[in-house]
């Protein structure tokens, strides 16, 4: 390689190194309005506005799911393990929303301390499987989620799918 | 191996060497994604949460790997042509950009058109979405710079170095849904970890993702030969291969 070139070569990988430096910074700087929503955690410490437009998500909590027989109005409790927050909502719920599912809310905080969600969106985890396999599994004693937990402990994820 | 490198840089060996490669690169590409497609779309077991809705997979996943691969091959290339000056590679940047810019939004239409029964909605602002979005809006104008310019090149320059600071945005696409709190799931595939998919779901993904490679190579191929010719029409050696064809 010539040293012109070498030159040349030197300077694009310093400016764009440079460049990904400032993405970088300024991603991190942006990291809490970035993520898509405020886990349960963080609106029991008070970090969510109140009564303005907020995204919250987690897990359905299993067994928390109370459904109105005469009105399409549902109530369930969003959780992160750590933190809980109840939820109303009256509308249809997607396909995939159940117990032990991952949701995101849209809606407003009230002052109770409840959500009122105008939107639920529901979350699919990285796993896919028969339905055969699913049952099969449950009829072990498993739940398709604790195939996860397996896939997860074998490394960190590294690729995209 | 140094030698064969340089000779593809000549655009005359390039036009020669590619006029072998093509077809075998052509049949695999039909060969792989016909596979694929029937034994995605008809064989494969549906998912048990999802159902046959699942089956989006199998044009979704390989577009959004195509669309981050053209976008690398496309840097590299720009890369090539700043500090070598190899105008071969000039020209395949040239022939990445509008079908990695297609890649882009197959993966952004397959995905929205996935959201709606799976997610409830067809678009969110979440970190993944946009920074796709925002890869197609690259693509885009890497496309228009280069086309801004009355000088080619200073536009091949331009389209360059916009290509390759743009290549920034892969690995924030590729991180983003374990960075942030996304909509969209995290990786079902890794190097280090097995899929979290059954083998009969997965085969014919590879299927697919391999077939989209053949595919993404054997038009870059026949793309870059055109824009050889078009380029290097007056050269004494393309003139005598036209005189030949007559």
């Amino acid at each position: 390689m010539t040293p012109k070139r070498k030159q040349k070569l030197f300077i694009i990988l310093g400016l764009v190194s440079l460049a990904a430096v400032a993405v970088g910074l300024t991603l991190y700087a942006l990291r809490s309005n970035i993520n898509l929503f405020f886990s349960p955690v963080e609106i029991a410490q008070g970090d969510a506005p109140l009564e303005r437009q907020i995204r919250a998500g987690g897990m359905v909590k299993e067994g928390t799911v109370a459904r109105d027989p005469e009105s399409l109005n549902v109530e369930f409790t969003v959780t992160d393990y750590v933190g809980d927050l109840e939820v109303y909502f009256s509308g249809i719920l997607p396909d995939l929303f159940r117990e032990g599912q991952g949701v995101v809310v849209v809606g407003e905080l009230q002052e109770s301390g409840r959500f009122r969600a105008d939107q639920v969106l529901a979350r699919h985890d990285e796993n896919y499987m028969p339905p055969e396999v699913a049952e099969a599994l449950e009829e072990a004693g498993y739940q398709p989620s604790d195939f996860k937990d397996q896939g997860n402990m074998a490394g960190p994820r590294t690729t995209d799918g | 191996m140094w030698a064969f490198i340089h000779k593809l840089g000549s655009p005359k060996w390039f036009y020669t060497i590619s006029a072998k490669l093509q077809p075998w690169f052509w049949a695999a590409a039909a060969a792989l994604i016909v596979t694929g497609t029937v034994w995605g779309l008809a064989f494969a077991p549906a998912d048990y949460q999802q159902g046959n809705s699942f089956r989006i997979i199998y044009i979704h996943v390989p577009a959004a790997f195509l669309a981050q691969s053209a976008f690398v091959s496309m840097a590299a290339a720009g890369l090539v042509f700043m500090v070598w000056k190899i105008k071969v590679a000039d020209m395949a940047a040239t022939v990445i950009a509008p079908f990695g810019a297609a890649m882009t939004f197959v993966a952004l239409f397959s995905g929205a058109v996935w959201g709606v029964p799976t997610w409830g909605t067809w678009w969110m602002w979440d970190a993944r979405l946009t920074s796709m979005l925002i890869l197609l809006f690259l693509y885009l104008g890497v496309i228009a710079l280069r086309g801004a310019f009355s000088s080619r090149d200073s536009g091949a320059r331009a389209a360059s170095v916009l290509a390759m600071v743009g290549v920034i945005n892969i690995p924030v696409i590729k991180y983003s849904v374990d960075w942030w709190y996304t909509l969209h799931q995290p990786a079902t595939f890794s190097v280090t970890s097995s899929p979290a998919m059954p083998m009969s779901m997965w085969l014919p993904l590879l299927i697919m993702v391999l077939g989209f490679y053949s595919f993404f190579t054997a038009l870059t191929l026949m793309r870059t030969r055109s824009e050889i010719l078009r380029r290097e029409s007056r050269k004494r050696w393309v003139r005598e291969l036209v005189r030949e064809t007559r």
